[in-house]
């Protein structure tokens, strides 16, 4: 009797729902980060194939999680064609480490960066600088960035899935979601300080002064300098490395690419440590480890390609 | 005297430590160079008048207040302007400055700096306000909310006491008391300014219980100017909050979220009610201020009058120099000071206090867990919970934070001062009142 | 000079500490200590020895193997829950059951529940009951009080005065024919009377009281609820029928009630955190424990009745709230 009821109620007050709801919920990854802008991959499938039928268009539905595969599946199940999306990553945009920018003063406290930053300006004196407390660390769901607690600054891994759930949660806005690149390689300015070159330098032999050297030398109009600090466009930059060639602060950095010929000259030590933590990343991103870098500053050049060579060989 | 009043919610006793309550007010000299913050007061930094290589004299305008709160700043010395750039500041923030380098000490010419008593009333309201938001007056208490902009009562309100405050809760400083005992019928004439200026007829000064030389000095004073009263109150931290003095003297509740107008009060400190009366009586702008250099390992714990923008390494060398094992220098009292960054940075209109800690009292104890004995629900003087308030900050339950109204934090750390666990219990209200403060703004813009 | 430290304010620190309020339990628990050792001897000092060395013992194998974090078996708590926990047994306990008690009250009453501060329920009365459940005969055998006895076997035990009064009664006895063999009121203070170690000398229990609210560590509200809340109850029982039912002055002092009011209901981890909500916590646990001592199976009910008001200190906590400042204005103008 009862069973005979609930046919009947279950019937009636059915709600209709669009089958290619399910289908596409099927073929998202199911982490519901909330990357993609909505609360949850159900969320997400629900108003993708609802714009699918009233615009006939996937226009800002992207899951950073999945990527371009997941979205062609997602495209196919609704019967559309989408272009392919560079996949994007966190970068870090400060080299500030202890080594580069000496503490002046000691910080106790809760560890919080956002509570930090609105008490002091940080332990090396440079208010732009990363904190280190690790707010981008409590946001990821991802388990893609953690402290190095050699360097006292965040590094981002391969499970970036450029949520910008990091993003948001630094105070000082010094995490950008930039272009992964080909292979991985990417190049971007690793300091966001707006001050005069001279009383930056003063905190931070690696700050950006805003000489404008790599401006000139840029050919492809990527380099941009506003208020003493320079800033690459991840679009217009075609990986030359000509402007990491004449940064006289080594602020710029080139990730993922081969080491270059020794010059004649000897390297700055600073740059020096540059190029190992490079070296170090491709390591990382062979061995695909979670954990963060494991070099020390005293690596030289030669050692770490050999070690490059080493990994590769495996 | 009367009764002892005071607050009656909350509220701690730490020790006083007032080392420096018999140490008359001594001048500092000049240094060589001065080294002015444009941004000292509560609201919008104040505009730069000058460039490098102007000449200046002491008094002269330097800097526009231009927004509806914000202040005129003046030069405290004459000389040349160095240069204008942006300095360290308590913080740590490098924030703009103008830097003049010290030349004679030439006022400019309708400036009255002798001593002599003016006790002139001649003036209207609209002229005593006009001249405190000329001299650019701000709240001398620590908090720095422009003066003038107190005294215009808005449209609806009316004010019904002007309230004094000469409590000085905060251990160990000693300024307000001394510019009490010295300087009291100053203070009276400047109190009697603002009661015009706000057009009351009452004025009630509070002092704490701690200062007896003060409360009979101001007690005596008061008996030749009408209409002001002295109320010693008991001694007990925060009694020198706005909502908690106000509460004391008139047993009235500064509802939440509102100002003390609202209950017909303005609170003003005796600071700057001196200041006040150097402002309209003696042509005076906001120059200078008297500051306690203190601490247990100061080898002279002082009371120094000194011109703003003098850096701090001055103040301490006077108080015979920074003792070897100091491991905070703190700017203000030690319950709601701030910890500078270092001994370059230049005193401001707000500055208090200097108080050199040493070592071993520097650094934060070890962290227990919560064992709920509920201590800061019972210390804290606006009825809120710490610690429920820092267990929801902690883990991000911003929306719950609001709704325990943590927007009515004072932060006085009276809940931080009594843990038991040493739980950093202020620290995460403060993150909390950031995010919900962020939170509500986001909402209004909508 | 050093290098200058930045913190947030307040840059000082009163002088509470975890430790020193533990500790100052610890030696409001000393009188009745001594009264317990004066009255059952070379027993009491073993039961004790053992609770205390292996709650710390339990504390700390957990804290070092299954938490693997800071140990902190020194801040006082684990000590105290072990003198609590002796003193909710009988001086006779078998030396393995102290121990399971030990293992109950540190294991699972509070170390899973998160270490201190969060635990929900009373770590000694969790051990307490759970030890009435699992052992009945040995945990309500209590040994008469002697003077200062050395024996350690062969005691001579009888049941507590609230025991006899409930057989009694339930034997269709009447009170005047029961209190014969009742201990007066002056035994009962000064711990002549058959019972649980701590709960015998109302005396001493309550010196350790006062102690404690001199030293701030309690407030009067919790156990001044719990003793009033009894005592109109069991008056209000009295005078209807003074033959069917025990004084109140005797109920006040007689029991596990001194004890739970005192040193049980007002653990500050398990106790509700404003004074409103104390006051009704303590009105509950009076409550409940009068109604399980006249209508209930077990002759004593003080601990069942906090363990029960432990679980509705949440709810309690959310619906009293401190006093808000600027929530009646007062006289406002304009």
């Amino acid at each position: 009797m009862s069973a005979v009821i609930l046919y009947f109620v279950a019937s009636k007050f059915k709600v209709y729902e669009d089958p290619k709801i399910d289908q596409v919920e099927e073929v998202l990854p199911s982490a519901n980060c909330g990357g993609c802008g909505f609360p949850g991959c159900r969320a997400f499938a629900e108003n993708a194939v609802k714009q699918a039928k009233d615009e006939h268009s996937l226009e800002g539905f992207f899951c950073p999680v999945g990527g371009n595969e997941v979205m062609q599946k997602v495209a196919s199940i609704v019967g559309l064609e989408i272009k392919e999306q560079a996949p994007m990553i966190a970068v870090v945009r400060c080299n500030g480490t202890g080594a580069h920018s000496p503490e002046k003063v000691k910080f106790e406290g809760v560890t919080s960066c956002s509570f930090a930053h609105t008490l002091y300006a940080g332990e090396g004196g440079c208010q732009y600088g990363c904190l280190g407390l690790g707010d981008c660390v409590d946001a990821c769901e991802f388990d893609a960035i953690h402290i190095n607690p050699e360097r006292g600054l965040p590094e981002v891994n391969d499970n970036c899935t450029a949520c910008g759930a990091c993003v948001i949660a630094c105070p000082r806005d010094i995490i950008e979601l930039r272009k992964k690149g080909p292979r991985d390689r990417r190049i971007f300015v690793s300091c966001v300080n707006k001050e005069k070159g001279a009383a930056a330098k003063k905190n931070c032999e690696v700050a950006c002064i805003g000489c404008g050297k790599c401006e000139k030398v840029c050919n492809f109009d990527a380099i941009t300098i506003n208020s003493f600090l320079a800033y690459i466009d991840f679009e217009k930059c075609t990986l030359c490395r000509k402007c990491v060639e004449v940064c006289p602060t080594s602020a710029i950095w080139e990730v993922n690419f081969k080491p270059r010929k020794p010059k004649t000259e000897k390297p700055k030590s600073a740059d020096a440590s540059n190029k190992d933590l490079e070296v170090n990343l491709v390591a990382q991103a062979i061995e695909k480890k979670a954990q963060p870098g494991e070099g020390e500053a005293a690596k030289t050049k030669e050692k770490g390609s050999e070690n490059l060579k080493n990994k590769s060989e495996k | 005297m009367g009764v002892l009043k005071t607050f009656a919610l909350g509220g701690i006793h730490p020790p006083e430590n007032k080392l420096s309550a018999n140490k008359y007010i001594e001048v500092l000299p000049l240094a060589d160079q001065m080294v002015i913050p444009l941004g000292q007061n509560l609201g919008a930094p104040s505009k730069a008048l000058v460039k490098r290589g102007d000449k200046v004299k002491a008094g002269q305008l330097i800097g526009k207040g231009e927004a509806f709160i914000s202040a005129n700043l003046h030069s405290p010395v004459s000389g040349t302007v160095a240069k204008l750039d942006n300095v360290v500041d308590a913080s740590g923030f490098r924030r703009p400055a103008i830097i003049v380098n010290v030349e004679g000490d030439e006022w400019l010419d309708d400036i009255d700096t002798s001593d002599e008593l003016r006790t002139s009333l001649d003036f209207t309201p609209e002229e005593i306000i006009q001249k405190v938001k000329d001299a650019g007056i701000v709240g001398m208490g620590g908090a720095t909310f422009p003066t003038h902009v107190k005294l215009m009562v808005p449209q609806g309100k009316k004010a019904e006491f002007l309230i004094i405050n000469g409590v000085e809760c905060e251990p160990y400083l000693t300024a307000d008391h001394r510019l009490m005992l010295e300087k009291g019928d100053e203070i009276m004439v400047g109190i009697q300014l603002l009661m015009k200026a706000l057009k009351v007829e009452k004025a009630i000064i509070g002092i704490e219980n701690n200062k007896p030389d003060a409360i009979a000095h101001m007690t005596q004073l008061a008996k030749s100017y009408s209409g002001i009263s002295v109320q010693a109150l008991q001694v007990k931290y925060p009694q020198g909050g706005e909502k908690q003095l106000i509460k004391a003297l008139t047993n009235r509740e500064v509802p939440s979220a509102k100002l003390p107008i609202e209950v017909g009060c303005v609170v003003q400190n005796v600071g700057t009610a001196f200041a006040v009366y150097e402002a309209v009586e003696k042509n005076k702008p906001l120059v200078e201020r008297v500051i306690t250099v203190t601490g247990k390992a100061v080898r002279k714990p002082s009371n120094f009058k000194v011109r703003i923008g003098t850096p701090i390494k001055h103040l301490i060398h006077a108080a015979e120099g920074m003792p070897e094992n100091t491991g905070k220098i703190i700017g203000g009292g030690p319950m709601m000071g701030k910890a500078l960054f270092s001994e370059e940075v230049p005193v401001v209109k707000g500055s208090s206090g200097i108080l050199l800690m040493p070592e071993d009292e520097s650094h934060r104890p070890d962290e227990g867990p919560c064992i709920r004995c509920s201590k800061c629900t019972q210390v804290c003087p606006m009825g809120l919970e710490p610690y429920l308030l820092s267990r929801y900050a902690r883990i991000g339950r911003f929306e719950k934070v609001e709704e325990e109204r943590v927007m009515d934090c004072i932060e006085c750390g009276s809940c931080q001062y009594t843990c038991p666990a040493n739980i950093p219990l202020l620290d995460y209200l403060r993150l909390g009142k950031n995010k919900v403060g962020a939170m509500i703004r986001a909402r209004n813009k909508r | 000079m050093n290098m200058l430290t930045i913190t947030g304010s307040p840059h000082i620190h009163g002088d509470n500490s975890t430790k020193k309020i533990m500790y100052g339990v610890v030696l409001a628990l000393m009188p009745a200590m001594l009264v317990s050792i004066y009255f059952f001897g070379l027993n009491a000092v073993r039961v004790l020895l053992l609770s205390v060395f292996f709650s710390l013992f339990f504390e700390w194998l957990i804290q070092k193997y299954l938490i693997k974090g800071a140990i902190t078996i020194t801040d006082g708590s684990a000590l105290v829950t072990g003198i609590l926990l002796a003193f909710n047994v009988p001086s006779n306990m078998p030396s393995w059951m102290v121990i399971v008690g030990a293992l109950v009250a540190i294991g699972i009453a509070k170390m899973s529940f998160g270490g201190l501060g969060k635990n929900i329920f009373n770590p000694a009365l969790v051990a307490r009951v759970f030890l009435l459940v699992s052992f009945p005969v040995e945990m309500t055998s209590w040994p008469k009080p002697g003077v200062l006895p050395t024996g350690l076997a062969d005691v001579i035990t009888g049941p507590t005065p609230l025991g006899y009064l409930k057989e009694g009664l339930g034997a269709g006895k009447s009170m005047a024919e029961l209190s014969q063999h009742l201990p007066t009121y002056m035994q009962a203070l000064m711990g002549q009377l058959g019972g649980s170690m701590g709960e015998i000398s109302a005396l001493a229990l309550i010196i350790g009281g006062l102690y404690m609210l001199w030293k701030k560590i309690i407030t009067w509200e919790i156990p001044v609820s719990i003793l009033l809340t009894v005592f109109v109850f069991s008056g209000i029982l009295w005078l209807i029928n003074p033959n069917q039912f025990a004084d109140p002055v005797f109920n006040l002092l007689t029991g596990g009630l001194m004890l739970g009011a005192i040193f049980m209901a007002t653990d500050m981890v398990t106790s509700p955190m404003t004074r409103g909500g104390q006051l009704l916590f303590g009105f509950g646990i009076g409550l409940l424990t009068m109604l399980i001592r006249v209508w209930g199976a077990y002759p004593e009910g003080v601990s069942f009745a906090i363990l029960l008001m432990n679980a509705v200190v949440p709810l309690i906590n959310r619906g009293f709230k401190p006093r808000r400042f600027g929530k009646k204005p007062g006289v406002a103008i304009g």
